[in-house]
């Protein structure tokens, strides 16, 4: 394991964090899938020795086939993910017109009701909840 | 006897390919119910034969020996959640066809509940973490599809938020994977305990707190659980049932496994703590709130922090606790969710604004609803004191007593916050509309009241029966806490 590897997957984790944190729904989805590289390759160097070709038969400085095969099992979910995620953005451009990942509506009108609250010094009625 | 362990799992996924291919929705109705139910029967076989013989059940598959086959263990808890969640899926399987909503017409509604199921079960009978990680993703990706599957605004708006936040889940407990294997050379829950127990300690706390951060956010716990009320409300009511019902209690399970064979017993002050600030914050979090299925999702994350608090106790009376509060929450939060359908289909909305008078028009629909709600705050004799007074006593024994009383406010303010739906929803004045207010409730759609009834049933059956199935979590809770029995099980040496 060198040097190169942890700066790769430190410049894959920093950029895929940063992208998460966005609030445009494209930019997320990019963002999982450059952390997904990440993981993989945090897989791949944490877990496999360099060697030969682990082929049946064969003799002598084998690498370890299990983090190999899980990394395979992890690339193809990331893939239906991403995949899935691209769909909703796309499912949320016709619907909205923009791909913003938006707030919770309920929980904006009780942080609303709060503040007219503090405002006001009264008491909730029933009826302000109604939207 | 032994590949008996992977027919439940199998079933429901076979059934799903074969309904891809039948479109007809007869045929998929029928064909869902025969997957559902033959795979209950497999369940309750396997439940059985552990339960008699006090041997875990492996299957490897492909034949490999020891731990180079992905095996699918079935000791007591695995069995007992494996029938408790065959048997709601069954339920609330009834529920979705009389309900006969948008989605339900859908071509891909049962394929994927029938993956959903599949993945569930996969979760539960896992034998090593990877398996766990592919069973998460096969659940987690069916309940992404079911919570969206009519592609309205909301369902978009709300499914985003929950699909980021477990996709990040998932990156998260792979990486844990992955630097498990790295640390130890095994995913293997029979090679595990020994090879961590060798590793240094700050390796381990780090393997263990990025596994509790995984495991953590499915769960819903403290300071993770803020996308749950956000997102299980826009899904259909028979989703949103099966989604708090079972989803989250399997997040609870793998923190079981966790904190009792991965890693023994570490950690469990953070533990202690976050259970409290779950109950806590989860409770106040539904007081505030104006919408059924909101309050109804704010109590998922309050009662999953009396779970987490039985788990941060320790020992067996603690974990037995924990292990009947999970098997009691399961109906009493399913059937929660069945009476909001119910209401919901009825009156168009969940609002508690424009909800009321139910208790006048339908006095049946009222014990339905007053049954798993008073259980759930738990007032005895009902499941839910039961579950209570057990993990309660166990932390009394053990001295937690700031936490303890934190558990029993709580549980008050549970009872204040089912009070509010009452009085909104059941009390006053029944709508003037009289199209509405003539028509019989429950009648209107026979098999969701009698699905709903079926789950009050069983919960009230819990309590009945409570003194056996406590005497059967504390069996469960000693097999689990034995690390060298589990390893030796599983070996099969």
């Amino acid at each position: 394991m060198s040097v190169w590897e942890f700066a790769v997957i430190a410049v894959l984790f920093g950029v895929g964090a940063y992208m998460v944190t966005e609030r445009s729904l494209t930019r997320i989805a990019l963002g999982v899938g450059v952390l997904g590289n990440g993981v993989n390759v945090v897989i791949i160097t944490a877990g496999s020795n360099t060697g030969e070709a682990p082929i049946l038969g064969r003799t002598g400085d084998l690498t370890d086939p299990l983090p190999q095969a899980l990394v395979l099992t992890a690339i193809v979910i990331g893939f239906a993910l991403l995949t899935f995620l691209m769909t909703l953005a796309w499912r949320n451009w016709t619907l909205t017109h923009d791909d913003e990942v938006e707030d919770d509506v309920e929980d904006r009108m009780i942080a609303s009701r709060a503040e007219r609250m503090d405002k006001s010094g009264d008491q909730p009625h029933h009826e302000d909840v109604v939207p | 006897m032994t590949s008996l362990v992977v027919l439940p799992v199998l079933i429901p996924l076979c059934a799903a390919a074969v309904m891809l291919i039948l479109r007809s929705p007869m045929w998929q109705r029928v064909l869902s119910f025969v997957a559902l139910l033959s795979s209950l029967a497999v369940a309750i076989a396997v439940l059985v034969e552990v339960w008699t013989d006090d041997e875990i059940l492996v299957t490897r598959l492909g034949g490999w020996p020891g731990s180079f086959a992905i095996s699918m263990v079935a000791d007591r808890l695995a069995a007992v959640l494996v029938v408790v969640a065959l048997g709601v899926t069954s339920t609330v399987l009834i529920f979705a066809i009389g309900q006969r909503s948008r989605d339900e017409q859908s071509p891909f509604y049962h394929p994927v509940y029938m993956v959903m199921t599949a993945g569930i079960v996969q979760a539960f009978l896992a034998g090593d973490l990877f398996n766990l990680f592919v069973a998460f993703e096969i659940l987690l990706m069916a309940s992404y599809v079911l919570l969206t599957l009519e592609g309205t605004r909301e369902q978009i708006r709300s499914g985003t938020t929950y699909v980021v936040l477990n996709v990040i889940e998932s990156l998260v407990l792979v990486v844990a994977v992955g630097l498990i294997f790295g640390a130890t050379g095994t995913v293997n829950f029979a090679e595990l305990p020994a090879r961590l127990a060798e590793l240094p300690d700050g390796v381990r706390n780090g393997l263990q707190l990025l596994l509790l951060v995984a495991f953590g956010i499915k769960a819903a716990v403290f300071p993770l659980f803020f996308w749950l009320p956000d997102s299980y409300p826009t899904a259909p009511s028979s989703a949103s049932a099966v989604f708090a019902g079972l989803l989250t209690k399997v997040g609870v399970y793998c923190l079981i496994r966790v904190q009792t064979l991965l890693f023994p017993g570490e950690m469990r002050g953070l533990v202690l703590v976050v259970g409290a600030l779950t109950m806590l914050v989860g409770v106040i979090g539904a007081i505030s709130q104006q919408d059924m299925k909101r309050i109804l999702s704010f109590h998922i994350v309050s009662q999953i922090g009396y779970m987490v608090f039985g788990l941060g106790i320790g020992g067996t009376a603690a974990i037995a606790a924990t292990i009947f509060y999970l098997i009691h929450h399961i109906p009493v939060k399913t059937s929660l969710f069945l009476v909001e359908g119910i209401i919901e289909r009825d009156s168009g909305s969940s609002s508690l604004a424009s909800v009321s008078g139910l208790a006048r028009r339908s006095p049946m629909l009222a014990m339905l609803f007053l049954v798993p709600a008073l259980s759930l705050a738990g007032l005895p004799p009902l499941s839910g004191f039961l579950a209570k007074f057990a993990i309660v006593r166990a932390g009394l024994d053990d001295g937690h007593y700031v936490v303890v009383t934190v558990a029993l406010v709580v549980s008050l303010l549970t009872l204040v916050s089912m009070v509010k739906i009452w009085v909104g929803a059941f009390w006053g004045e029944p709508s003037n509309d009289r199209d509405i207010s003539q028509a019989n409730i429950l009648l209107a759609s026979p098999s969701m009241s009698v699905a709903t009834g079926m789950m009050v049933a069983l919960s009230i059956a819990i309590a009945i029966g409570a003194g056996p199935l406590y005497e059967f979590a504390g069996d469960a809770a000693r097999q689990v806490l034995d690390v060298g029995g589990y390893v030796v099980g599983v070996r099969g040496s």
